[in-house]
């Protein structure tokens, strides 16, 4: 088969298309970063997640550990039940704690993970026993609004 | 003046039913040339030819324009996101809007008229100087031999040249908000690299590509093929593949977003 420089152009064009490809999924996307990596599940029950999706990070100390799978709601316990994977490279104590955080004011929610002292380590499966509900800023101000008013009358008193 | 009322809901009427026509003979049309397509695909270098012609000839202008509306992108966001104090943030809307949707939608209306029109326009003229009549008369088979590699090479060139489009649009945006503007480059990346998903938001945008292409180009080669054999027919055909097409890409876009990206955020 003889060859033409139209097979050329055609060659360097499929290249630069699977070239684009992989920059956007390497370099913009977060398959460099995360995927093929071993992870395991751990549970936790929430008693408001406020605006915690699934895909949300979980972090500890600021780092991504893992992510949020799933998010279901418990008919029994009336409480949130939400899934993690987290990065089998990290291990946590079984006393860690659980917290709905949120980066920035306005930005996107996240579980930040808190190490605790115990010797044994949470296993794939495992439930976190201490969670903390997410900041819900209606809540916060009601709160602060209700504060600064008793003030008001103690003050007056 | 009830006649001119009969007249015109018989208007209406034989339009109708001649749109349900076509539509007939454009899927019987559609079955045909896959079925054919196995003859043309064992002859890959007719469709190598034809990527040349609609892939690699489209690069400058998905290129360029990709460049230009990754770089409108990144000022609007900026100039929206900076009253917020999140300029931050402006790589994740370049890239998200790039990737889920204005990657497949432009790169597939630039494609609809820079290389669907050309197809269309290439089969009708050889359809109206009776070249397709003339390889049946050598018992080679036009399906075969003029369309299907046409279409195939449609539906290869297509997510390849959204790719490009994305990234090419994604580095404009960089180039206009961290080069120009000055926003921090490592917060730019990072905040992307966070929120892309590749499989949830980079595969969805290559499927919708490839459905994309799958849709301009077979409507371009059956609106050559079914052109009527004239030069007034065959304008006639190059506008409605473009028409047709730019209307079907983004009935389509509609359909696949609310199928990929219902639910979650």
């Amino acid at each position: 088969m003889q060859r033409t420089t139209m097979d050329l152009w055609v060659g360097l064009f499929v290249a630069a298309g699977i070239g684009a490809l992989l920059v956007l999924a390497l370099k913009v996307g977060n398959m460099g970063t995360y995927s093929a990596a071993q992870s395991y599940t751990l549970m936790g029950n929430f008693e408001n997640i406020g605006g915690l999706k699934p895909r949300a990070p979980v972090k500890s100390a600021g780092v991504v550990v893992g992510r949020v799978v799933d998010i279901q709601f418990s008919p029994e316990t009336f409480d949130a039940v939400v899934t993690m994977n987290v990065d089998s490279r990290y291990q946590f104590p079984k006393d860690t704690f659980a917290s709905i955080l949120t980066s920035g004011l306005l930005g996107e929610q996240y579980i930040g993970l808190a190490a605790g002292g115990d010797e044994i380590m949470l296993k794939n499966g495992d439930k976190i026993m201490k969670t903390n509900s997410a900041m819900v800023l209606e809540e916060l101000i009601g709160r602060f609004l209700f504060n600064k008013a008793s003030e008001g009358d103690s003050g007056k008193k | 003046m009830p006649r001119r009322i009969v007249i015109g809901i018989r208007g209406i009427g034989h339009r109708v039913i001649d749109s349900v026509w076509r539509l007939g003979r454009a899927s019987r049309f559609f079955m045909l040339m896959l079925l054919k397509s196995t003859t043309s695909l064992r002859r890959f270098n007719l469709v190598i030819r034809e990527i040349y012609f609609t892939g690699v000839l489209s690069l400058i202008i998905i290129v360029v324009s990709g460049l230009f509306v990754g770089m409108v992108l990144g000022l609007q966001g900026y100039e929206t996101l900076q009253k917020y104090g999140s300029e931050s943030a402006v790589g994740t809307l370049v890239a998200l809007s790039l990737v889920r949707e204005l990657g497949p939608v432009v790169a597939a209306l630039l494609f609809a008229s820079r290389a669907g029109s050309a197809i269309t326009a290439e089969i009708g003229l050889m359809k109206a100087t009776e070249q397709l009549a003339a390889m049946e008369m050598m018992a080679v088979d036009p399906i075969a031999r003029v369309v299907a590699p046409r279409f195939w090479a449609g539906v290869i060139s297509m997510p390849f040249l959204a790719a490009m489009f994305s990234t090419v649009g994604i580095f404009g945006g960089y180039l206009v908000t961290v080069v120009l503007i000055g926003v921090d480059e490592g917060s730019f990346w990072s905040q992307m690299q966070n929120t892309v998903d590749f499989r949830y938001d980079i595969v969805n945008g290559v499927i919708k590509t490839c459905v994309f292409g799958v849709a301009v180009t077979a409507i371009a080669v059956f609106e050559g093929y079914d052109a009527p054999p004239t030069a007034e027919g065959v304008s006639g055909a190059t506008t409605r593949t473009v028409v047709t097409s730019s209307l079907a890409i983004l009935g389509l876009d509609f359909i696949l977003t609310a199928f990929m990206f219902r639910g979650m955020s």
